[in-house]
């Protein structure tokens, strides 16, 4: 019986339907199915199984997105279950996404957050437009190990360095990390803002986020 | 006119329904290039060096003069000539599956053809090409999608002079299933044996009407000539119905006048003679116009393709094939450049461009570098991805309430992306995924430097691995080597 069920909730991950994950964790709960159970051994095969797609080239980004999407669905449904038995699932870790401020470009770090979702971080997405003490004050509200922060332009890219030196002055670093990315973000000015992590695309910056938490091996 | 297609073919990926238009000559441009071209026939004459061709002339009552072999020929004679032609006919090929339709409404292409050095799969040395060149691209040509027939690709200069063409045509056959169309039979010898060979593929002499697995393409000896053995190669075809085309270089300034339009007239002179002396002789006989004219180049006379001029001609010759309502087989990816490089790649794409937007039937070659010289396996896949962007561009936009995706355009809104948009899923596939492009993240890029040349490489080198077509019947292959030694020295 659970069998069938976890089957079908791998599926609807892989068919990206949130409606149909959602369906499946309520379903999960009346059948007073563990929500850890409905998690691991349902909905994570199916993220997994997209991921290995993806990365033979056979799945697309829209697929990986929609995975994600149907995931985050289903764990909206099941973490209030977790709380109320007094558990939490496992994460890798926290993260404050944000666009720089005066920046309004969305789409990469959304897309960031979406995969960082579905590898089991907790993403706390800000928007846009966020100024440095909006974010650094999010990140020591929900005890964020990363900051990832967004700009899509030249004339913006340097606030990212302003909320690193921020942190610097407050001696929240090591403690939180600061990831960053955008279209005009190469590897020198990473280095010259002294940021931990940088990633190209959405998927690399998963594996970047994974290195900073010291979790790259999983 | 196009009419409708054939079924899915097997492993053949050809331009059809274009949804793109261009219009190169205008109706009063090709009246004026026929009526120069009739004048010319009529008053300057074409050489015809071949006894059994003016012989054939005279009895229509062309002007004959028999010691310079040129012909003249009163326009009603031509015009009544071509219109015999047909319109439209298949090529066949050894697996049925994937015989291939000139029909207006189909672009197939085919592998270049005559070349004389390779670049070693395996060593990236350029040497001569040899036989089993010739074997290992139809094989690498067999398991493409693209490449829907084959030229012999590279000369096989390891084989006998006198049955080179028949070493090569069995080389094609054995290694592919796909249509044979050699550009290297042009004496009676070896077409007789061809067409004995073609005949074995076909089920009979009798059969290759229907079945004409081989077709024939000659060239012409601009300015206004022909070449004996290959008028009398091709009447020996066209008795049988092995389709037959002849093929113009002239070349602007050398070959053939400077302007664009006086070496249309020129080219289409003499390719317009042939089709009519073999409608004269066998009419109904399926024919071809095929034409690779380009300019010369000012500073050293080489003909080596490319350049504005040859992307011009590749779409105008085909308005003048649709004229006589014949099939055309265009020149197209011809280049000067050495190596695979911007300049192979520019000429490659503007040239196919050209010649499929206005649909030319047959559109060679892909894989040549330095004037249709120089085999490159690299080249040859790059191509291949170069004929795949037309295809898609030539299918142009659709537009209806799916594609105007208004349901998709609600659910986001503003701000947000489609990305985990269920028509984005159902639609996403038809985007082109493109084999060879470079659209990494720079640090990937940077740990390797590669590129497409590597990328095409390695897609050939594991091709010619891995891939085996149906094997030619061993009897058949046998009565194939006996033909060929009968021909030998």
């Amino acid at each position: 019986m659970s069998e069938e069920l976890y089957k079908e909730m791998a599926q609807c991950i892989i068919d990206g339907d949130s409606d149909i994950s959602a369906e499946l964790a309520r379903k999960s709960i009346e059948l007073n199915m563990h929500p850890l159970d409905a998690i691991t051994k349902g909905f994570v095969i199916g993220v997994n199984y997209i991921g290995d797609q993806f990365g033979k080239g056979e799945a697309f980004l829209p697929e990986l997105v929609m995975a994600g999407e149907a995931m985050k669905a289903a764990v909206a449904v099941l973490e209030p279950e977790l709380l109320k038995l007094g558990e939490a699932r496992e994460m890798m870790g926290k993260v404050v996404l944000a666009t720089v401020e005066g920046d309004i470009h969305e789409i990469g770090k959304t897309l960031v957050g979406t995969m960082l979702s579905a590898s089991g971080f907790e993403v706390v997405d800000l928007g846009v437009d966020q100024p440095a003490d909006k974010i650094i004050g999010k990140a020591l509200e929900i005890d964020a190990q990363i900051i990832g922060m967004s700009a899509l332009l030249t004339t913006t890219m340097v606030r990212q360095r302003e909320v690193i030196e921020e942190l610097d002055k407050e001696g929240l670093r090591p403690r939180i990390k600061v990831m960053v990315g955008g279209a005009p973000i190469t590897r020198d000015w990473v280095e010259k803002i002294k940021a931990d992590g940088y990633s190209e695309d959405a998927i690399g910056a998963v594996k970047i986020a994974k290195d900073l938490v010291g979790k790259g091996d999983q | 006119m196009p009419r409708e297609g054939l079924m899915s073919q097997k492993n053949i990926k050809t331009i059809s329904n274009p949804k793109l238009k261009l219009e190169v000559l205008t109706k009063e441009d090709v009246q004026k290039i026929h009526n120069a071209t009739l004048q010319i026939i009529e008053k300057v004459g074409v050489r015809f060096p071949s006894k059994r061709a003016l012989e054939i002339w005279e009895a229509v009552g062309a002007e004959v003069d028999h010691e310079k072999k040129i012909v003249r020929v009163k326009p009603q004679i031509i015009e009544d000539a071509i219109k015999k032609a047909p319109p439209a006919y298949k090529l066949a090929a050894r697996d049925p599956q994937q015989d291939l339709q000139l029909d207006g409404n189909h672009v197939n292409l085919g592998t270049d053809g005559c070349g004389v050095e390779v670049i070693d799969i395996n060593t990236g040395e350029k040497r001569t090409s040899c036989l089993q060149d010739v074997r290992d691209i139809a094989r690498i040509a067999d398991a493409t999608e693209e490449v829907a027939f084959h030229w012999v690709a590279v000369s096989a200069q390891d084989a006998p002079v006198e049955a080179r063409g028949l070493h090569e045509l069995k080389a094609v056959w054995e290694s592919s299933t796909k249509h044979v169309q050699t550009e290297s039979i042009y004496n009676v010898e070896e077409a007789k044996a061809a067409i004995e060979m073609a005949a074995l593929l076909a089920g009979g002499k009798d059969k290759l009407k229907d079945r004409p697995v081989l077709s024939l393409m000659q060239c012409t000896a601009p300015p206004l000539g022909h070449d004996g053995g290959s008028l009398d190669a091709a009447l020996l075809a066209a008795e049988v119905g092995i389709p037959t085309g002849f093929m113009t270089m002239a070349a602007c300034a050398t070959t053939g006048p400077t302007t664009m339009a006086g070496n249309l007239a020129v080219g289409n002179a003499e390719v317009i003679t042939a089709t009519a002396l073999l409608q004269i002789a066998f009419p109904g006989a399926p024919v071809f116009y095929a034409a690779a004219q380009t300019a010369s180049d000012l500073k050293t006379g080489a003909y080596t393709g490319g350049g504005p001029e040859d992307f011009l001609f590749g779409a105008a010759t085909n308005v003048l094939a649709d004229f006589y309502n014949i099939p055309l087989s265009m020149g197209a990816f011809a280049t000067g450049a050495k190596e695979p490089n911007w300049q192979a790649g520019l000429e490659g794409a503007m040239s196919s461009f050209m010649a499929s937007v206005v649909m030319s039937d047959m559109l060679l070659g892909c894989g040549f570098l330095h004037g249709s010289r120089i085999w490159s396996y690299a080249e040859m896949m790059m191509d291949c991805e170069i004929f795949s962007i037309v295809h898609k561009m030539m299918q142009g936009i659709e537009v209806n309430d799916e594609t105007l995706a208004m349901d998709s355009i609600a659910n986001v809104g503003p701000g947000g992306h489609y990305l985990a948009q269920k028509h984005t899923r159902k639609h996403m596939r038809e985007l082109f995924m493109p084999q060879f492009m470079d659209r990494r993240p720079y640090s990937e890029w940077e740990t390797k430097k590669d590129d497409a040349r590597d990328w095409a490489l390695s897609k050939a080198r594991k091709t010619l691995k891995e891939h085996q077509p149906d094997p030619l019947d061993e009897k058949i292959g046998q009565e194939m080597d006996r033909i060929i030694k009968s021909v030998e020295k």
